[in-house]
């Protein structure tokens, strides 16, 4: 490095001479900084998507290298967020990305103290069965001399964070099953 | 809105910026009241008494908008001379039946005719409109049915355009609100009356021809034994003053969930089919035209309810809903009173519902009385949870607070769990409906890590195998199950691929008898040649095209920018928007100039998309037997109402009263100054349970055992009950733990210290919680004494980065009888320095409470 380069590396001098006296732009930038180029610059692809928390329904930008998310940004082309998001949305990387995410099916057996993994497709058996046999249970043709056609065995709750299309097939289901218990945040 | 809404909150910030004041009125001080010109503290659950004065100074001061008022709204309408107001019936209206804690509305109606509500509660009126019998119902409250009452209704109701007619809507609204003066607003609400006299005048300047004000609403507003009412009250006052259907005015809900009003529109809710089309109830001999004769009006747009609930027979059950077989209508299952998921939680402790699914729900922290979530599911046979993470909900039977109590014991838990990781929003492909009922489809970016799937892969092969292990099936019980129409295709076209959301978009938008997509649910028919699965939405896939995830930028379109998403019913941004328009089609103002009526062309025409038939012009009259949409007339600008009207006042479909009223919360500190009725006589009570006790109120003995007001709330960094929050670091430190924010004074006389530990304590439950002493807990004077309040934010539970106790542990079950939400925004509690006891001397302090308080089942429950 010579001494003119060196002298040149100092955010003050820069900050003096350069056209940012407020040192809070260029001239405080190292050259590790300089160097390095931000992850939605390398992105291989960037979709569009909407933040997930609140009903605001701001704009995202999800950026994908090599099949992994590596970023999330505000979309500055939504009329509803113009690119902004939330502490929340702003950290939907990590609700997306993060280590808490649980990566396994899990099964607690009756009168079980521990969690066991449980293969997908069995689990998914089992739900099945379960499902036919509380509906089966709790099954009323009538209340009272009035034609019923339903089932209480089972009940659902869940629905304010989920996608449209996946809360038509869940009513679309369980209306088809007789179980008249469902559920969502909506009234909670 | 600041807190829970910051990227919405900028469009406040920019109308500030333009000149708008912005009120905010609230019990805390929060983000919102720092950028407001005005904070209103008043106490909480007192809000229609607050919104009750400014519609009195409204009516007396003459501030309405008279031609806006007797052009769209009910106002001239002639009552029924059997209606008694609360003000003629000690704080009742008419037709109360206080054993069967319910209203007959038949005295409600308007004289000499029937019309029934686009929403709310309409199968009040089965008996009525079909001369059949009334509804099977286990409690009778909120379903219950008198005899008789007005004959079914033709024609138009009888109007006095002088207003002047003390039977008049106009005339009983303001004997009604009468009393409900700045002095009595300062009695109910705390507020003086030199500060709501200033909240008077900025509302009513700016409200008119040129100006108009918005009303936002977190949806706390609903969380109240009066919720409905509350909203109520303000659509009242908004249409009074001529704010609905305009720019820049309305009442605007901010919901709290990214589809919270996808999952309303196509509900997975008790009582509502896609479309607000209502779940039958079980009434003898009910088929297809007596449930359509019962729940729909002659006029409007719910004319037509039979076209659109056809239309969804047949997307659910296909070829084999025939005209011969009612397009399947015996298959739809039916109700008995309510089956809400307080109910819900009932039917798990008496053992009758035995499996459960929670799909992205955490009730063990997020709902009312979290004990009675737990020990609800500690009785099931099985549970599923399909979350991110390991959430409480899951959990409890390991560490939930009974096992710590010794309530409950591990190994005597019988529930089998299944944890299902589900899909995020990244993974996945689907739309998401906001705030402002606009659909945005998010794309798929990557696949889901390890064994998670989306929800839509989860229930498309749940069906799937229950459909299959069913098929051999003769018995008649099984037939719906058979017949349902599920043959979406997987993206990879593998047996347990991920099935194509866009192809369940198509079937809810509709297709015509040849299968092509349908562009309006105009074009839906009653003959079962269309099929649509939410009659609503219908459009959103018009010629094949995902119209969700159209993305033309912001910047490059008007103000309205209908080209970013879509907003249902056909992609209208603002509702009821022929009402921005005078009667005549012109705008109301050039400044306020949305839709108008273009006579050269002969068509509605504007910024946005009309609300309203496009050829149909000012003046039209239609044919005396016209019915649904063509018997609006041209000025009829609330389409989907039975007489084309706004509803000052309210004949059917809201349980608890035609007129909002201010009653007290289930608890209160105080006695209703207003009237002898303390609180809602109709609201919707759960049977009683040890753990889910009321308190003594006002002055009964036992009251000052709780003496404070708590309200629960969110804030800015985390989500509901925490699953989508507390699991991440950034979330965790940004807001480390749980607190309660109390005044200086209330500190002072509870010992309480800044950063140090209190002890929250309710007849139902105890927590603990850092304690944030601060000034932006104003306390009041209410009826002469000081009251302070408690605020409680809600996210936390004992799982995750961040932990603490859940504030929903000290809630009770009192909740709106007309949409069954629980009051957790105004209850009452005591607060102590210290942390709560441990083991089970935390549960010997609720129940100590509970003695010193002289609280058993009876309390609080009665009418």
């Amino acid at each position: 490095m010579g001494v003119r380069t060196w002298i040149e590396s100092w955010p003050v001098y820069r900050q003096l001479t350069g056209d940012d006296p407020t040192g809070r732009g260029a001239a405080a930038k190292s050259p590790e900084s300089a160097r390095r180029t931000p992850r939605t610059a390398t992105a291989d692809t960037v979709v569009k998507s909407v933040c997930p928390y609140c009903a605001v329904g701001c704009g995202q930008q999800v950026y994908v290298e090599d099949g992994r998310v590596t970023q999330i940004e505000g979309d500055p082309d939504s009329p509803v967020s113009r690119g902004r998001l939330c502490p929340k949305g702003a950290a939907s990387l990590q609700l997306t990305t993060g280590p808490a995410r649980e990566q396994h099916a899990l099964y607690r057996r009756p009168y079980g103290s521990r969690w066991e993994r449980i293969d997908l497709v069995t689990a998914m058996d089992m739900i099945a069965d379960r499902v036919i046999e509380a509906r089966r249970q709790g099954w009323q043709w009538e209340v009272d001399g009035a034609r019923t056609r339903r089932t209480l065995g089972l009940a659902a709750l869940g629905g304010a964070t989920l996608d449209n299309e996946e809360n038509y097939l869940i009513k679309k289901l369980f209306t088809a099953l007789g179980a008249v218990q469902i559920e969502n945040q909506a009234r909670i | 809105m600041a807190e829970c809404h910051p990227v919405g909150f900028q469009w406040v910030m920019e109308a500030k910026a333009r000149g708008a004041k912005v009120v905010h009125v609230d019990p805390r001080f929060t983000r919102t009241s720092a950028l407001a010109d005005l904070h209103v503290p008043l106490r909480a659950g007192s809000d229609i008494a607050f919104l009750g004065g400014l519609i009195h100074h409204v009516l007396a001061r003459g501030k309405y908008f008279r031609e806006y008022v007797l052009a769209y709204t009910n106002a001239a309408v002639i009552l029924n001379e059997d209606f008694r107001d609360t003000e003629d019936l000690a704080g009742v209206f008419s037709g109360l039946d206080r054993e069967g804690r319910s209203y007959d509305n038949a005295s409600w109606q308007y004289a000499g005719m029937e019309v029934q509500a686009a929403s709310g509660e309409r199968d009040k009126e089965y008996d009525r409109r079909t001369g059949g019998e009334r509804s099977v119902s286990e409690s009778g409250r909120g379903e219950a049915h008198g005899s008789g009452g007005a004959p079914l209704g033709g024609g138009e109701p009888r109007r006095d355009e002088t207003l002047t007619d003390p039977r008049c809507v106009f005339q009983v609204l303001r004997r009604h609100y009468a009393r409900y003066t700045p002095e009595l607003v300062e009695e109910v609400c705390g507020v003086p009356p030199e500060l709501f006299r200033q909240i008077c005048d900025l509302v009513t300047e700016n409200s008119g021809r040129d100006r108009t004000t918005a009303f936002a609403y977190a949806v706390g507003w609903t969380q109240h034994t009066v919720g409905v009412q509350y909203i109520r009250a303000a659509s009242i006052l908004q249409t009074l003053l001529g704010n609905i259907g305009r720019p820049g005015g309305g009442i605007l809900a901010l919901r709290g969930h990214a589809s919270i009003q996808g999952s309303t529109d196509i509900p997975t809710l008790f009582n509502l089919l896609p479309g607000y089309i209502p779940m039958p109830h079980a009434h003898r001999g009910e088929d297809l035209d007596t449930f359509v004769a019962a729940e729909a009006p002659r006029k409007g747009y719910w004319g037509h309810m039979r076209a659109y609930l056809v239309s969804l027979l047949k997307a659910y059950w296909g070829d084999a809903a025939t005209e011969e077989n009612d397009f399947c209508f015996d298959y739809l299952p039916r109700l008995t009173g309510s089956h809400s998921t307080y109910e819900t939680v009932h039917a798990q402790l008496d053992g009758v519902c035995k499996g459960y699914l929670l799909i992205g729900e955490n009730p063990a922290v997020g709902s009312a009385g979290a004990k009675l979530q737990r020990l609800g599911m500690a009785r099931l046979d099985w549970l599923v949870v399909r979350d991110f993470s390991l959430i409480e909900s899951a959990t409890w039977w390991q560490d939930g607070p009974e096992i710590a109590t010794g309530e409950l014991r591990t190994e005597d838990i019988g529930t089998e769990v299944f944890f299902l990781p589900a899909a995020a929003h990244t993974e996945k492909d689907g739309s998401f409906t906001n705030t402002q009922r606009m659909l945005q489809w998010h794309h798929q970016a990557v696949e889901p890590p390890g064994d998670a799937r989306s929800d839509l892969w989860f229930t498309y092969h749940l069906g799937r195998l229950v459909k299959a292990k069913l098929a051999a099936s003769d018995t008649e019980r099984d037939r719906p199950v058979r017949d349902l129409t599920w043959d979406y295709p997987t993206k990879d076209g593998t047996a347990y691929g991920e099935p194509d959301a866009e192809a369940v978009l198509a079937e809810i938008n509709g297709r015509d008898a040849h299968g092509r997509p349908l562009s309006s649910y105009e074009q839906l028919a009653p003959d079962g040649s269309t099929s649509c699965g939410c009659w609503i939405y219908c459009g959103v896939h018009a010629d094949g095209v995902n119209q969700a995830a159209r993305r033309r930028p912001g910047r490059e379109q008007n103000w309205v920018a209908g080209e970013w998403g879509w907003a249902w019913p056909a992609n209208r941004r603002i509702l009821y928007n022929r009402a921005s328009a005078d009667p005549d089609g012109r705008p109301w103002s050039a400044r306020k100039a949305l839709v108008w009526w273009d006579a050269e062309r002969g068509t509605w025409t504007g910024h946005d998309v009309p609300d309203f038939r496009a050829g149909t012009p000012p003046g039209h009259r239609p044919p005396p037997d016209a019915t649904g949409a063509d018997a609006l007339t041209g000025s009829d600008a609330f389409i989907m109402q039975a007489d084309g009207k706004a509803w000052l006042y309210a004949p059917a479909g809201v349980v608890d009263g035609p007129l909002p009223t201010h009653y007290e919360p289930q608890e209160s500190p105080f006695t209703n100054p207003l009237h002898p009725q303390q609180r809602n006589p109709v609201r919707h009570l759960l049977p009683p349970h040890p753990d889910d006790r009321f308190h003594p109120v006002g002055r009964e003995r036992g009251a000052d055992v709780f003496p404070y007001v708590a309200t629960t709330y969110r804030l800015t960094e985390h989500h509901t009950a925490g699953g989508m929050s507390r699991w991440l670091p950034y979330l965790a430190e940004l807001q480390p733990e749980f607190f309660c924010e109390v005044s200086p004074e209330l500190a002072a006389e509870r010992g309480l210290e800044h950063t140090g530990w209190a002890t929250v304590v309710t007849a139902r439950g105890v927590i603990e919680a850092r304690v944030l002493v601060t000034d932006r807990m104003v306390p009041l004077t209410v009826q002469g004494r000081r009251v302070h309040q408690v605020g409680l934010p809600y996210h936390w539970g004992p799982n995750g980065y961040t932990t603490g106790d859940a504030a929903n542990e000290l809630l009770h079950l009192s909740l709106d009888p007309n949409t069954h939400i629980q009051e957790t925004k105004a209850f009452t509690c005591d607060i102590r320095p210290g942390r709560r006891p441990r083991g089970p001397a935390a549960a010997a302090l609720v129940a100590d409470c509970r003695r010193r308080a002289g609280i058993d089942e009876h309390t609080g429950r009665e009418p």
